[in-house]
Protein backbone atom coordinates (compact mmCIF):
# COMPACT_ATOMS: atom_id res chain seq x y z
CA UNK A 1 0.00 0.00 0.00
CA UNK A 2 1.37 3.36 -1.06
CA UNK A 3 -0.46 6.48 0.05
CA UNK A 4 0.63 9.96 -1.05
CA UNK A 5 -1.51 12.92 -0.02
CA UNK A 6 -1.10 16.69 -0.32
CA UNK A 7 -3.71 18.50 1.76
CA UNK A 8 -4.44 21.66 3.73
CA UNK A 9 -6.06 19.90 6.68
CA UNK A 10 -4.17 18.38 9.60
CA UNK A 11 -3.65 14.62 9.91
CA UNK A 12 -3.88 12.12 12.77
CA UNK A 13 -0.49 10.42 13.02
CA UNK A 14 -1.75 7.71 15.40
CA UNK A 15 -4.50 6.77 12.97
CA UNK A 16 -2.10 6.61 10.00
CA UNK A 17 0.43 4.49 11.93
CA UNK A 18 -2.32 2.07 12.94
CA UNK A 19 -3.26 1.70 9.26
CA UNK A 20 0.30 0.56 8.56
CA UNK A 21 0.38 -1.71 11.66
CA UNK A 22 -2.81 -3.46 10.62
CA UNK A 23 -2.22 -3.61 6.85
CA UNK A 24 -0.31 -6.91 6.98
CA UNK A 25 0.41 -9.46 9.66
CA UNK A 26 4.05 -9.96 8.65
CA UNK A 27 4.80 -6.31 9.54
CA UNK A 28 7.30 -6.20 12.39
CA UNK A 29 8.34 -2.55 12.30
CA UNK A 30 6.79 0.84 11.60
CA UNK A 31 9.08 3.89 11.45
CA UNK A 32 7.61 7.36 11.17
CA UNK A 33 8.88 10.93 10.85
CA UNK A 34 6.88 14.08 11.55
CA UNK A 35 8.10 17.50 10.49
CA UNK A 36 6.54 20.48 12.24
CA UNK A 37 6.67 24.28 12.06
CA UNK A 38 9.36 25.83 14.28
CA UNK A 39 8.98 29.29 15.80
CA UNK A 40 12.63 30.10 15.01
CA UNK A 41 14.51 30.23 11.69
CA UNK A 42 17.87 31.86 10.87
CA UNK A 43 17.75 33.53 14.29
CA UNK A 44 14.37 35.22 13.77
CA UNK A 45 11.05 34.49 15.44
CA UNK A 46 8.60 32.85 13.03
CA UNK A 47 4.89 33.44 13.59
CA UNK A 48 3.50 31.80 10.44
CA UNK A 49 4.49 29.62 7.50
CA UNK A 50 2.76 29.34 4.12
CA UNK A 51 3.45 26.36 1.88
CA UNK A 52 2.91 26.47 -1.87
CA UNK A 53 3.23 23.51 -4.25
CA UNK A 54 2.91 22.47 -7.90
CA UNK A 55 -0.33 20.48 -8.12
CA UNK A 56 0.10 17.57 -10.48
CA UNK A 57 3.87 17.41 -10.20
CA UNK A 58 4.01 17.12 -6.40
CA UNK A 59 2.09 13.86 -6.21
CA UNK A 60 4.15 12.35 -9.05
CA UNK A 61 7.44 13.45 -7.48
CA UNK A 62 6.50 11.95 -4.10
CA UNK A 63 5.32 8.68 -5.68
CA UNK A 64 8.60 8.46 -7.64
CA UNK A 65 10.63 8.96 -4.44
CA UNK A 66 8.64 6.23 -2.65
CA UNK A 67 9.12 3.90 -5.59
CA UNK A 68 12.91 4.48 -5.47
CA UNK A 69 12.88 3.60 -1.76
CA UNK A 70 10.92 0.43 -2.54
CA UNK A 71 13.48 -0.65 -5.10
CA UNK A 72 16.34 -0.11 -2.63
CA UNK A 73 14.90 -1.70 0.50
CA UNK A 74 12.53 -4.52 1.35
CA UNK A 75 9.71 -2.40 2.74
CA UNK A 76 5.96 -3.06 2.84
CA UNK A 77 3.69 -0.03 3.10
CA UNK A 78 4.38 3.71 2.91
CA UNK A 79 2.32 6.76 3.82
CA UNK A 80 3.45 10.27 2.87
CA UNK A 81 1.25 13.20 3.82
CA UNK A 82 2.37 16.78 3.19
CA UNK A 83 0.36 19.83 4.12
CA UNK A 84 0.08 23.07 2.14
CA UNK A 85 -1.44 26.44 3.01
CA UNK A 86 -0.86 28.55 6.10
CA UNK A 87 0.47 26.93 9.29
CA UNK A 88 1.41 28.13 12.78
CA UNK A 89 4.37 27.04 14.97
CA UNK A 90 4.01 23.46 16.35
CA UNK A 91 1.60 22.48 13.56
CA UNK A 92 2.46 19.30 11.65
CA UNK A 93 3.81 19.78 8.11
CA UNK A 94 4.76 16.32 6.92
CA UNK A 95 4.39 12.66 7.86
CA UNK A 96 6.44 9.84 6.38
CA UNK A 97 5.64 6.37 7.76
CA UNK A 98 7.16 3.11 6.51
CA UNK A 99 6.52 -0.48 7.51
CA UNK A 100 8.71 -3.55 7.03
CA UNK A 101 9.46 -6.92 8.61
CA UNK A 102 12.45 -5.57 10.56
CA UNK A 103 13.42 -2.09 11.72
CA UNK A 104 16.61 -1.56 9.68
CA UNK A 105 14.91 -1.34 6.29
CA UNK A 106 12.11 0.92 7.55
CA UNK A 107 14.52 3.31 9.31
CA UNK A 108 16.66 3.72 6.18
CA UNK A 109 13.71 4.05 3.79
CA UNK A 110 12.00 6.66 5.98
CA UNK A 111 15.15 8.81 6.11
CA UNK A 112 15.76 8.37 2.37
CA UNK A 113 12.20 9.48 1.52
CA UNK A 114 12.53 12.59 3.72
CA UNK A 115 15.95 13.51 2.27
CA UNK A 116 14.64 13.24 -1.29
CA UNK A 117 11.36 15.00 -0.47
CA UNK A 118 13.38 17.94 0.89
CA UNK A 119 15.34 18.34 -2.36
CA UNK A 120 13.03 17.11 -5.15
CA UNK A 121 9.36 17.56 -4.24
CA UNK A 122 8.01 20.92 -5.50
CA UNK A 123 7.06 22.68 -2.24
CA UNK A 124 8.09 26.21 -1.26
CA UNK A 125 7.86 27.86 2.15
CA UNK A 126 7.27 31.51 2.87
CA UNK A 127 7.55 32.63 6.48
CA UNK A 128 6.35 35.60 8.47
CA UNK A 129 9.02 36.66 10.99
CA UNK A 130 9.63 39.61 13.29
CA UNK A 131 11.80 40.93 10.38
CA UNK A 132 8.90 40.69 7.89
CA UNK A 133 7.81 38.21 5.26
CA UNK A 134 10.38 36.17 3.31
CA UNK A 135 10.86 33.04 1.18
CA UNK A 136 12.73 30.29 2.97
CA UNK A 137 16.09 29.59 1.26
CA UNK A 138 17.06 26.04 0.28
CA UNK A 139 19.80 24.62 2.51
CA UNK A 140 23.03 23.08 1.23
CA UNK A 141 22.88 20.63 4.15
CA UNK A 142 19.71 19.20 2.59
CA UNK A 143 21.58 18.62 -0.70
CA UNK A 144 24.38 16.93 1.26
CA UNK A 145 21.86 14.72 3.06
CA UNK A 146 20.55 13.51 -0.30
CA UNK A 147 24.05 13.07 -1.79
CA UNK A 148 24.90 10.54 0.94
CA UNK A 149 22.42 8.07 -0.55
CA UNK A 150 24.19 8.16 -3.92
CA UNK A 151 27.37 6.91 -2.27
CA UNK A 152 25.86 4.22 -0.06
CA UNK B 1 4.81 25.66 -31.53
CA UNK B 2 2.72 26.16 -28.43
CA UNK B 3 3.80 25.55 -24.86
CA UNK B 4 2.37 26.28 -21.44
CA UNK B 5 4.62 27.86 -18.81
CA UNK B 6 4.02 27.91 -15.05
CA UNK B 7 5.89 29.96 -12.46
CA UNK B 8 6.08 29.26 -8.73
CA UNK B 9 7.06 30.84 -5.43
CA UNK B 10 9.41 33.85 -5.68
CA UNK B 11 9.25 33.80 -9.49
CA UNK B 12 5.47 33.90 -9.58
CA UNK B 13 5.40 36.70 -7.01
CA UNK B 14 8.05 38.89 -8.65
CA UNK B 15 7.09 38.32 -12.29
CA UNK B 16 3.39 38.63 -11.41
CA UNK B 17 2.73 35.64 -13.65
CA UNK B 18 1.52 32.24 -12.53
CA UNK B 19 0.89 30.76 -15.96
CA UNK B 20 1.00 31.69 -19.63
CA UNK B 21 0.52 30.08 -23.03
CA UNK B 22 3.44 30.88 -25.31
CA UNK B 23 3.31 30.55 -29.05
CA UNK B 24 6.59 30.53 -30.95
CA UNK B 25 7.12 30.66 -34.72
CA UNK B 26 7.83 27.18 -36.05
CA UNK B 27 11.48 27.91 -36.90
CA UNK B 28 14.97 26.59 -36.07
CA UNK B 29 14.92 28.31 -32.68
CA UNK B 30 11.69 26.56 -31.66
CA UNK B 31 12.94 23.21 -32.95
CA UNK B 32 16.09 23.40 -30.81
CA UNK B 33 14.38 24.85 -27.74
CA UNK B 34 15.76 23.84 -24.33
CA UNK B 35 15.08 24.99 -20.78
CA UNK B 36 18.14 27.27 -20.90
CA UNK B 37 17.17 28.77 -24.30
CA UNK B 38 13.63 29.42 -23.10
CA UNK B 39 14.95 31.14 -19.95
CA UNK B 40 17.18 33.38 -22.09
CA UNK B 41 14.27 34.14 -24.44
CA UNK B 42 11.93 35.12 -21.59
CA UNK B 43 14.70 37.10 -19.86
CA UNK B 44 14.67 39.56 -22.80
CA UNK B 45 11.22 40.84 -21.74
CA UNK B 46 12.66 43.34 -19.25
CA UNK B 47 15.12 43.78 -16.36
CA UNK B 48 12.92 42.00 -13.83
CA UNK B 49 12.63 38.92 -16.05
CA UNK B 50 16.38 39.07 -16.75
CA UNK B 51 17.14 39.26 -13.02
CA UNK B 52 14.77 36.44 -12.05
CA UNK B 53 15.58 33.97 -14.82
CA UNK B 54 19.22 34.67 -15.69
CA UNK B 55 20.44 36.36 -12.50
CA UNK B 56 21.83 35.09 -9.21
CA UNK B 57 18.75 33.10 -8.23
CA UNK B 58 19.01 29.42 -9.00
CA UNK B 59 16.02 28.52 -11.19
CA UNK B 60 15.01 24.89 -11.65
CA UNK B 61 13.03 23.73 -14.66
CA UNK B 62 10.46 20.98 -15.06
CA UNK B 63 8.94 19.57 -18.24
CA UNK B 64 5.61 17.75 -18.02
CA UNK B 65 5.97 17.40 -14.21
CA UNK B 66 9.54 16.03 -14.31
CA UNK B 67 12.50 17.92 -12.86
CA UNK B 68 15.02 18.38 -15.70
CA UNK B 69 18.44 19.88 -16.42
CA UNK B 70 18.91 23.18 -18.32
CA UNK B 71 19.86 21.26 -21.48
CA UNK B 72 16.55 19.34 -21.63
CA UNK B 73 14.70 19.75 -24.96
CA UNK B 74 11.20 21.27 -25.05
CA UNK B 75 8.61 19.99 -27.56
CA UNK B 76 5.32 21.32 -28.89
CA UNK B 77 2.51 20.99 -26.32
CA UNK B 78 4.84 20.64 -23.32
CA UNK B 79 4.04 22.05 -19.90
CA UNK B 80 7.17 23.82 -18.66
CA UNK B 81 7.59 25.10 -15.10
CA UNK B 82 10.17 27.42 -13.55
CA UNK B 83 10.78 27.64 -9.80
CA UNK B 84 13.46 28.25 -7.15
CA UNK B 85 15.11 25.33 -5.31
CA UNK B 86 12.43 23.49 -3.32
CA UNK B 87 11.99 23.96 0.43
CA UNK B 88 9.33 21.51 1.60
CA UNK B 89 9.37 19.04 4.47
Amino acid sequence: MITVRVQTQDFDTGFEINLLRNARKDTGAVVSFIGQVRDLNEGDTVSQLTLEHYPGMTEKALAAIVSQAQSRWDIFDVIVIHRVGTLQPTEQIVLVAVSSAHRGEAFKACEFIMDYLKTEAPFWKKEVTNQGERWVEAKLTDDDARERWLKS
Amino acid sequence: MKIKILYFARLKETLKFSTEDLELPDDDFAHALTILKLKAYLAKRNDTWQQMLMGKLKVRGAINHELVEDSAPIADGDEVAFFPPVTGG
